[in-house]
């Protein structure tokens, strides 16, 4: 039977990329995805997301997720693991899977020549994975590994610190890997909840880039999701902000301390976000340019790299920064850390740091979408955010629509010098 | 491995056995400036976007002895500023247009790249030019830039046990080759790098008659030479480079072994390096028969030959690996990694790691399993074509280490052409435990506890 298709086209050019046409399709079945046709080169990148990710664990089965998720390409339908890896690897398709906070992520590059056997086999792992006893004990293995690695690691150490201190009970304030003791106990049935709660049909995100077409797309994205649940496990419940100002030093052998220092963040629909956005690029970006990476790297050799973010999640928005330091430099780093942050809470930034910043952003944008892959994760990636489909052409529009006094008024609500939380994983001098 | 100026490198993948260059159909175009700066152009028209990499034929392995980390030192001087741009401003007035830039530097060479809007080539190659003769640099800049480079050995290699290891392994594994000396450095010499080193090495290496110049995305190559003839053509080649013939390994007779114990090792694992033969010019047919045997015996978490074994059969390992990546001057090194079990000690892990490279010996390669990695190398053709910043790498690297461009193109059919034979013969040859370094990483022993 031939299913109708119903594709259709919203086609946006985003300049300075004439060519770049973002198609919205939306299968026989329902299932809507972003496509950015090129048939330069023979294959396609499709992604998916599922939203909610490790969020939706128990707490009692903490890490059924992320370990669900390790365990997706371990043998599904007939094939065991060593089945399935040998069919994926006989097709040359590269099969990749993640889970996070907010979502379960699926990634994929597969050739047009043998398109529909990569997708049969993406498919089988997606709606009929085994999770043979065997598999599960030995991936299992592996996280405990991961975790044990983990408790030694001084950057994981400190956003653990950090993240316990600012959401407390709810998911955000765990590890989604779980807990040595709650790994140990996940049963074969828990990683079949996990699975049936977390990739189900009404959370599902799907962008493809590449040699196909829409009605292509369509008809595969039905074939390959369509049996999934209708719906999963219900999301979370927004995370209260917990974290009080001050300093928190976690002892830890190690010549140079590792610093996560942040406070509440701004939500990524706030009218305020741009300039907020643009704020912390001037203040924090990675680049050499900006205030932080100036300060305390090229003016006074104190750390290798600092960086700030506005870190937006489902449930709760965070504007974070790290750096490491050797132990008796990481006193003066904090130091210069908190003077900036004032600085920029009270005077804002400069008209010719708005002006570079939003040259270097808006200039810097088209060229992300520079290849398929690149294409299909930024197009998934906007969906997850909520943005509209022409986002890619009004988003610097709206960067260039932030005035300095917007900056201004945005800076004094954004930076907040005296709710700064430090956390210090070593053994700082002086802190 | 090369090492970069700036934290956020979001630029290249680590590194990838089976990364390959497409043979036929290459878009790439090569000529030669009369100052001898060779240029490479590959088209991407997909996207309006450009790389500009400068690749000089100097890395740490061509540091005098007793300067550890000066080329890596120098790298990031070289953003400090010149006759024509203020301090720090290179990488501001980049960043302005919308671009980004960085560097890298490893033991064969030290490259330097821009990232921007097409149409902004000419602005960037001006950049670029104007610091390969012009570098101006203050005592504050050198001694400032110091403590960086120092906080950076620190977070890369002091903090991480595994990386201390490596440097540990290296140091033994060669005996009077300089690759046994670390990129970023010794510490204590590092500490010593003066502003004179600096510019010395500078004066001496930098060059366009040093150096490939590889333009990589939405530029045509006539375009292309009138913009390198116009910025680069001017700069005076170096007189008197000598061929980079540095000391040799002599016969290696000895097993080398060595004990990190380190209290912040939360998983111990055995790490094993033996030398083995690099890529040479117009001869890579053992180093593309090494390549596929690491990607037989480790390439995979699931199918590979020490994974099925360790992993799944005997259940003694949570992870292996193999890895060989021959693209280097000098001698290269194949290595074999293994985290065991709880409960497995290294001593076990090691004996059993060594009677899976043993059968192997006997047994050869599984054909159907060769059969997949061609089809891989294949497939990894019509991937590579979506990352034109990888191309580049691939063309610039392989040219700075002396390969042709037939040779960077032919590396393909290279791999794809190894067979059985060829892997037996080479794993036969590479696996003598006389060339090899056998680590392991532990953590400290406690009062009273038996040790493994």
């Amino acid at each position: 039977m031939i299913r109708a298709l119903f594709a259709c086209l919203v086609a946006f050019a985003v300049p300075a990329h004439a060519e770049m046409k973002i198609q919205e399709v939306t299968s026989p079945g329902g299932i809507t995805a972003w496509l950015v046709e090129d048939h330069n080169i023979p294959f396609t990148a499709l992604e998916i997301r599922f939203r909610g990710g490790t969020s939706l664990d128990t707490p009692d089965t903490r890490g059924a997720v992320n370990l669900m998720t390790a365990l997706i390409e371990e043998g599904a339908g007939d094939m065991d693991s060593l089945a399935f890896a040998e069919a994926r690897d006989s097709l040359a398709a590269e099969l990749g899977f993640g889970a996070y906070d907010d979502s379960v992520s699926v990634s994929a590059r597969f050739l047009t020549e043998n398109r529909d056997q990569a997708m049969d086999l993406l498919r089988q792992a997606l709606i009929n994975p085994r999770f043979d006893q065997d598999a599960v004990d030995r991936v299992r293995e592996q996280v405990l590994s991961i975790l044990r690695s983990n408790e030694k690691d001084p950057d994981t150490l400190a956003s653990e610190a950090f993240n316990a201190l600012a959401f407390g009970d709810h998911p955000y304030g765990s590890s989604g890997d779980g807990t040595t003791a709650t790994v140990t106990a996940l049963t074969r049935d828990d990683i079949l909840a996990a699975h049936k709660g977390a990739l189900a049909r009404d959370r599902i995100y799907v962008a493809a880039a590449g040699d196909i077409t829409a009605d292509e797309l369509g008809t595969l994205l039905d074939r390959l999701l369509g049996d999934l649940p209708a719906t999963g496990t219900p999301m979370p419940a927004r995370a209260d902000w917990l974290l009080a100002p001050g300093v928190t030093v976690t002892d830890f052998p190690t010549p140079q301390s590792t610093v996560l220092f942040g406070h509440v963040g701004i939500p990524r629909d706030d009218p305020d976000f741009f300039a907020a956005f643009i704020l912390n690029e001037v203040l924090g970006g990675g680049r050499f340019t900006a205030r932080l990476m100036s300060e305390v790297r090229e003016k006074r050799g104190l750390t290798y790299g600092i960086g700030t973010y506005l870190a937006s999640l489902d449930h709760s928005e965070m504007l974070l920064g790290q750096f490491s330091a050797s132990n008796d430099k990481v006193a003066e780093a904090v130091a210069v850390l908190r003077s900036e942050w004032a600085r920029i809470a009270t005077e804002g930034i400069t008209e010719a740091e708005l002006a570079t910043t939003k040259t270097y952003l808006t200039g810097s944008y088209p060229l992300r979408f520079d290849g398929n892959g690149s294409i299909a994760s930024i197009l998934v990636g906007m969906q997850m955010e909520g943005l509209p489909i022409d986002y890619a052409v009004t988003r610097n529009a709206q960067i260039e629509a932030v005035t300095l006094q917007d900056a201004k008024r945005v800076a004094a609500r954004v930076f907040l010098p005296e709710a700064l939380h430090v956390v210090v994983v070593g053994q700082p001098d002086g802190l | 491995m090369p090492i970069r100026t700036g934290p956020v490198a979001t630029l290249f993948a680590a590194f990838a056995a089976l990364s390959a260059s497409f043979a036929s159909a290459d878009p790439v175009t090569s000529f030669t400036l009369e100052n001898g700066l060779q240029v490479v152009v590959i088209e991407d028209h997909r996207a309006p976007v450009v790389v500009q990499m400068i690749w000089y034929r100097v890395g740490a392995a061509d540091e005098p002895r007793g300067h550890s980390g000066i080329a890596h030192f120098l790298e990031h001087l070289l953003f400090k500023g010149t006759d024509k741009i203020g301090p720090n401003e290179f990488s501001a007035i980049v960043e302005a247009q919308g671009g980004d830039d960085n560097a890298f530097t490893s033991w064969d060479y030290t490259a330097y790249f821009q990232r921007i809007a097409a149409d902004r080539l000419d602005l960037v190659m001006g950049l670029e030019a104007n610091r390969m003769r012009n570098l101006r640099l203050t005592e504050e800049d050198v001694a400032t830039e110091r403590e960086v480079i120092l906080e950076e050995r620190g977070q890369r290699t002091d903090s991480n046990p595994g990386s201390l290891l490596s440097e540990q392994m290296r140091a033994a594994q060669f005996m009077n080759h300089p690759y046994g000396i670390p990129i970023i450095g010794w510490r204590h010499e590092m500490e010593q790098l003066s502003r004179d080193d600096a510019l010395s090495y500078y004066e001496r290496f930098y060059a366009p008659n040093n150096a490939t110049l590889v333009i990589a995305g939405d530029v045509f190559p006539e375009d292309v030479k009138v913009l390198a003839e116009k910025h680069y053509g001017p700069l005076a080649p170096s007189e008197g480079l000598l061929p980079r013939d540095r000391p040799q390994e002599p016969p290696q007779l000895a097993e080398r072994r060595i004990t990190l114990a380190d209290e912040r090792v939360s998983e111990p694992y055995v790490f094993r390096t033996y030398l083995a033969p690099e890529r040479d010019p117009g001869n890579q047919a053992e180093a593309a028969a090494l390549t596929v045997l690491a990607e037989l015996l480790g390439g995979s978490g699931q199918t590979s030959v020490l994974a099925r074994a360790l992993q799944f059969d005997r259940k003694i390992a949570v992870y292996s690996s193999a890895f060989y990546n021959g693209t280097g001057i000098d001698d290269a090194t194949f290595g074999l990694i293994l985290v065991p079990a709880v409960d497995i000690t290294l001593e076990t892990a090691e004996d059993e790691m060594d009677q899976v490279i043993a059968d192997f010996l006997k047994t050869g390669p599984d054909p159907a399993a060769l059969e997949r990695i061609r089809m891989q190398i294949r497939a990894g053709d019509i991937y590579a074509r979506d990352d034109v910043n990888a191309l580049a790498r691939r063309y610039g690297e392989g040219l700075s280490v002396g390969l042709s461009i037939a040779d960077i193109e032919s590396w393909d059919a290279a791999l794809s052409a190894v067979t059985e034979a060829d892997v037996m013969a080479a794993a036969t040859k590479v696996f003598d435990r006389r060339n090899a370094v056998t680590g392991w990483l532990t953590r400290p022993v406690a009062e009273g506890e038996a040790q493994e």
